[in-house]
C-alpha cells in the first residue's frame, strides 16, 4: 500500500468516525483505496464502535491526593495533581495512546543538526481559561519556574543542561549545553505544565488558570475538583461537558464507588481484587504495561557488591515469574536488569531474558569467593504494594543459591531521604519516564545525583552522551541496545519487573483502542480522551 | 451560682495551660519525626539544592525554638500562621474541614445520644430478659469491631447489595441539606454504632445501681409503675455518670473519626491532620491538635457542669 493510500484510508476512517459518510460509501471508498471487503468491514466496525459522543459529567476517582497539594507545578507529586494538571493545563508535547509523541501546545518542533538548539511553535489557537492567548513568554516563564538558584522545583535536575530559553512571538527556542535529541519527549514531564506569565517573568500558578481542555470551577485540595469544558481548547477531544475529580485514597472506597456507580472511572484498581472486578459485566478493567519499575540497586562501590560476579549472582537468584504471579497477580512485565521498558521507544527486543538460575548463581559466587554470602536488603511498606512481601519472597529464592538475604523493614517515613541512596542494597519504586535517555541520565549516569547503584561504567556513560545527541533513530536504537547489555551484565541493579497500570471504568465509558502507558487513566488524560457511549 | 462561675473560670484557666503544654509537645514531636517539610514535599524528587532553597524560603534554617516562639506569638493573637506546604492561611486550610467534622459529629450525636439513653432505660427496665441480652450483645459486638470494618459491612449491605445509600460521602457545594443527610448517612450510622454501646451500658448500669436504694423500694411499695420508677425516681440521680460518658463519646465523635473519614472519603479534619503530619506541615498539625485538645477540655468542663447542675447537693454546697 502506498503512502497516499494509507493517507486516504485514514481520512475515510475519520469520515466514518465522525459520521460524515455512510457504511455503503465507506465500503466503496475503501475498496477504491485498495482495502479488501473484510478489511473494510472490520475497520468500519472498529471506527463506528469508537465513535465518541459528546456530553455528560465524567466522575473520576483518583487514588492519590493530599490536603497539602498545591497548583505549583514545581512540587506536583500526587497523582491527583498530575492528572488534574493534564486536565486543566497544557504541555508543549504529549504522549499519544500508541506511545508516539504528539503535539499539545506546540504545533511543531525542530532541532539544529547537533540537537543542541530546539525551536517549538506554539499553536496560535491556544488560549488560557481567562481568555488570553498562550504566547512564547508564558512558556519561557513556565520553564524558568523550574530553573535558577532559588527554584524549589523537583524538576530542576531535568533542565540542568538547558542554557537559555527565549521567545519570539509564538516561537520558543531552547539552547542546550549539549545535544539532546529527547528534548521534545522531556517536555511531557508532568512538572512542565504551562502557566500564565506575570509581567515580572514569574508565573501565576496560584489561580489555577491554564490552557487545558477543562477549567476549574471549584476545588479543594485532597478532596475534589469540579471542571467545565474550555471551549477555546486548541486540541481534539474533550467530549465530556463536565469533569469531577474525586480523591479516593482508600482502595476499598475506590472499588465500591466504581461498583455502585458513584464514579465513572477510577485511576487504580487493587491487583488483589482485579480478577473479581473483571467478572462484573458493568465494569471494564484496563491492564496496561507501563515503564514504571521496581529496582533493587546495589552500591557497586561497597563490598560485597563491588564484585560483578556477586551482583550477577544476586540477579540470577530472583524468580521474577513467581514474583509477578504472587505479588502483582500477573499485572507486570518481566524485567531484565536494564531500566528500559517495552513501553518506551527504542526498546531492544532481542536481548536474552535473564531467568532464575540458582546453580549458575552458586558458581558465580564460588568464582568470586563469596560462598555463604549474607546481605541486608532494606525496604518499607510504603515503597509499593507488597514491597516487604516481595523482599521476603526474594530471600527465599536466594536461599536456593546459597545467599542469605536479611530483609530489613525500614520506617515508611523518610524512606527516600534516609534509606534510598544511603543503604547499600534497597528496594525502590520508579515512576514511568518517557524515554530511556531520561531514565539512564537520572539514575545510571556516573555523576547523576540519583545514581542509586553508584555504578561507574566508562563505555556506558560515553554512549549515553552520544545517543542523547543522535538524531538518527536506527543508530540510537543500536546504542540503547548496547547500553542495555552493559547495564544488564555489569550494572548494579536488579529489576524484577515493570509494573502494569491497572485501572477501571464503568461499562458505558468509551475509550480509544490504544491507552497511553505514561500514567494510569490513559496517560492521565482520560478526561479529554474518553467519552460516554450511552 | 457564684461558685459555679468561679469553677468554670478556673477550669478554663487550666485548659489554656493544658493547650500550651500540648502545643509544646506537638511541636517537638513533629521536630522529632524524620525529615522536614522540604523533604516531604519534594519526596523522591528532592536534591540537596532544592531542599536547601525550600528550607530557606520557609525559614526552616532557623533554630527550632525560635520558630516555636514565633508561632506561639502569632497563635496568642489568633493568627495560626500559614500552611508550610500550600502557603494558605491555616484557618482557611482546616476551617471547612472542621465544619464538616462538626456536622458529622452532630449528625451522629443527634441519633446516638437519645437512642443510647432510651435503649439504656428500656434494658434497665427489662433487665435480664431476652431483649436485654440481645441489645447488650448487639451493641457490644458493634463497639468491639474496628470502625473501618463496621463501615465496610454497612457499605456492603446498604450500598452494594441493596443500593439504598451512596457508598462515598464526598460533598459538593450545591447540595441541599437533605442530600447532605443522605450522603453522610452511612458514616453517621457507623459512628452511631461505635458510640452507642458505651452510653447505653452506662445508662443501664447506673440505673440498676440505684434500683437497690431504699427510696426506690419505697416508690415500688407505694405502687408506682416500673417505668415511672425508673424515669421519675432513678434517672434523675443517674444523670451524672451518664453525662460524663456522653461527653467522652462526643469528644470521640470529633477527634477519633479519621478511619471513618477514610473509608467513606469524607473530607473531615482527621484526614487533614494525617496529611499534614505526613507532609510535616507543622502549623496545620498544631492547629488541628489544639482544636482536638480544646474539644476535650471544653466537653469535660461541660460534663462537670452538667453533673453539678443535675445534683442538688453539688449545686448548693454547705
Amino acid at each position: 500500500m502506498t503512502k497516499r493510500d494509507e493517507d486516504l484510508i485514514r481520512r475515510i476512517a475519520q469520515g466514518a468516525r465522525t459520521g460524515q459518510i455512510s457504511r455503503r460509501d465507506f465500503m466503496n471508498y475503501s475498496a477504491a483505496a485498495g482495502l479488501t471487503v473484510a478489511g473494510a468491514t472490520s475497520l468500519w466496525t472498529k471506527q463506528a464502535k469508537a465513535a465518541p459522543s459528546a456530553g455528560g459529567t465524567f466522575r473520576w476517582g483518583i487514588h492519590d491526593g493530599n490536603t497539602g497539594d498545591t497548583h505549583d507545578p514545581g512540587t506536583y507529586v500526587t497523582r491527583t495533581m498530575i492528572f488534574l494538571a493534564h486536565t486543566h493545563r497544557s504541555y508543549l508535547t504529549m504522549i499519544n495512546g500508541d506511545g508516539s509523541l504528539g503535539p499539545d501546545l506546540a504545533d511543531s518542533w525542530e532541532a539544529n543538526e547537533t540537537a543542541s538548539e530546539w525551536t517549538f511553535e506554539i499553536n496560535a489557537n491556544a488560549s488560557f481559561h481567562s481568555g488570553r492567548p498562550v504566547t512564547g513568554n508564558d512558556v519561557v516563564a513556565s520553564f524558568n519556574h523550574h530553573r535558577g538558584d532559588d527554584s524549589t522545583s523537583a524538576a530542576k535536575a531535568l533542565l540542568s543542561d538547558v542554557v537559555d530559553i527565549t521567545a519570539d512571538g509564538n516561537t520558543v527556542t531552547f539552547t542546550l549545553s549539549g545535544g539532546n535529541a529527547d528534548l521534545p519527549w522531556l517536555m511531557t514531564d508532568y512538572h512542565f505544565a504551562i502557566c500564565p506569565a506575570n509581567d515580572d517573568g514569574t508565573i501565576d500558578w496560584r489561580s489555577g488558570d491554564g490552557s487545558g481542555p477543562y477549567q476549574i470551577d471549584t476545588g479543594e485540595f485532597g478532596v475534589q475538583f469540579s471542571l467545565t469544558r474550555h471551549d477555546g481548547w486548541h486540541g481534539e477531544g474533550a467530549w465530556f461537558d463536565n469533569v469531577d475529580i474525586i480523591v479516593l485514597n482508600d482502595p476499598n472506597a475506590r472499588q465500591t464507588a466504581l461498583v455502585t456507580g458513584d464514579v465513572d472511572a477510577v485511576s487504580q484498581v487493587d491487583v488483589k481484587t482485579m480478577a473479581l472486578l473483571e467478572r462484573d459485566p458493568n465494569i471494564q478493567v484496563f491492564n496496561v504495561p507501563s515503564a514504571g519499575a521496581i529496582t533493587l540497586p546495589m552500591h557497586c562501590d561497597t563490598a560485597p557488591f563491588d564484585n560483578v560476579d556477586v551482583r550477577n549472582a544476586l540477579k540470577l537468584s530472583i524468580n521474577r515469574d513467581e514474583i509477578i504471579e504472587k505479588i502483582l497477580y500477573g499485572a507486570g512485565t518481566k524485567g531484565n536488569d536494564f531500566h528500559h521498558s517495552p513501553a518506551q521507544p527504542y526498546w531492544p527486543d532481542d536481548i536474552p531474558q535473564r531467568d532464575y538460575d540458582p546453580d549458575q548463581a552458586r558458581s558465580l559466587l564460588k568464582k568470586a569467593g563469596a560462598e555463604g554470602l549474607t546481605v541486608s536488603l532494606s525496604t518499607a511498606d510504603s515503597v509499593s504494594a507488597g514491597a516487604v512481601d516481595m523482599a521476603v519472597l526474594y530471600a527465599e529464592h536466594a536461599k536456593e543459591a546459597g545467599i542469605n538475604i536479611e530483609v530489613v523493614r525500614e520506617p515508611n517515613d523518610g524512606y527516600y531521604s534516609d534509606v534510598w541512596l544511603k543503604k547499600p542494597f534497597s528496594l525502590v519504586s520508579w515512576g514511568a519516564r518517557p524515554t530511556p535517555d531520561v531514565m539512564y541520565t537520572l539514575a545510571y549516569k556516573s555523576d547523576a545525583a540519583w545514581n542509586e547503584s553508584r555504578w561507574q561504567n566508562e563505555r556506558f556513560n560515553e554512549i549515553l552522551l552520544q545517543a542523547k545527541a543522535e538524531l538518527d533513530d536506527s543508530l540510537r536504537a543500536e546504542m540503547y541496545r548496547e547500553m542495555a547489555m552493559l547495564a544488564r551484565d555489569d550494572g548494579g541493579t536488579v529489576i524484577p519487573f515493570f509494573n502494569n497500570f491497572v485501572y477501571g471504568a464503568r461499562g458505558n465509558v468509551g475509550t480509544p483502542d490504544a491507552l497511553a502507558s505514561s500514567w494510569e487513566s490513559d496517560g492521565g488524560r482520560a478526561a479529554s480522551r474518553w467519552w460516554f457511549t450511552e | 451560682m457564684g461558685d459555679l462561675a468561679q469553677l468554670v473560670l478556673k477550669r478554663l484557666g487550666y485548659g489554656l495551660l493544658t493547650l500550651l503544654v500540648v502545643s509544646i509537645l506537638i511541636f517537638f514531636a513533629v521536630e522529632l519525626l524524620p525529615g522536614d517539610v522540604a523533604e516531604a514535599v519534594l519526596g523522591q524528587g528532592a536534591t540537596p539544592e532544592t531542599v536547601a532553597a525550600m528550607r530557606e524560603q520557609l525559614g526552616l534554617d532557623r533554630p527550632a525554638i525560635i520558630r516555636y516562639v514565633e508561632w506561639l506569638g502569632g497563635a496568642v493573637t489568633g493568627d495560626f500562621g500559614i500552611s508550610a506546604v500550600s502557603g494558605d492561611p491555616v484557618m482557611q486550610v482546616i476551617g471547612t474541614r472542621f465544619v464538616n467534622t462538626l456536622f458529622l459529629a452532630a449528625y451522629a450525636a443527634v441519633i446516638a445520644v437519645p437512642f443510647a439513653i432510651v435503649l439504656g432505660i428500656i434494658v434497665a427496665l427489662l433487665r435480664n430478659s431476652v431483649f436485654d441480652r440481645v441489645a447488650n450483645v448487639a451493641t457490644l459486638t458493634s463497639i468491639s469491631s474496628p470502625e473501618f470494618f463496621l463501615g465496610y459491612i454497612l457499605i456492603l449491605f446498604l450500598a452494594v447489595k441493596v443500593p439504598l445509600f451512596p457508598a462515598i460521602a464526598s460533598l459538593s457545594g450545591d447540595m441541599s441539606f437533605f442530600q447532605l443527610l443522605e450522603r453522610t448517612f452511612l458514616p453517621a450510622l457507623t459512628l452511631v454504632l461505635v458510640v452507642t454501646a458505651h452510653m447505653m451500658r452506662m445508662t443501664r448500669a447506673s440505673i440498676i445501681n440505684l434500683l437497690a436504694s431504699p427510696y426506690i423500694e419505697m416508690a415500688r411499695l407505694k405502687g408506682v409503675p416500673p417505668w415511672k420508677v425508673i424515669v421519675r425516681h432513678a434517672l434523675p440521680n443517674a444523670w451524672a455518670p451518664i453525662i460524663n460518658v456522653v461527653a467522652l463519646n462526643l469528644a470521640y465523635l470529633i477527634t477519633g473519626v479519621v478511619l471513618v473519614e477514610v473509608v467513606f472519603v469524607y473530607p473531615g479534619i482527621g484526614q487533614a491532620l494525617v496529611d499534614a503530619v505526613s507532609k510535616r506541615d507543622f502549623p496545620v498539625v498544631q492547629a488541628a491538635s489544639l482544636i482536638f485538645a480544646g474539644t476535650f477540655i471544653l466537653l469535660n468542663l461541660a460534663a462537670d457542669i452538667g453533673a453539678i447542675l443535675t445534683n442538688p447537693r453539688l449545686r448548693h454546697p454547705k
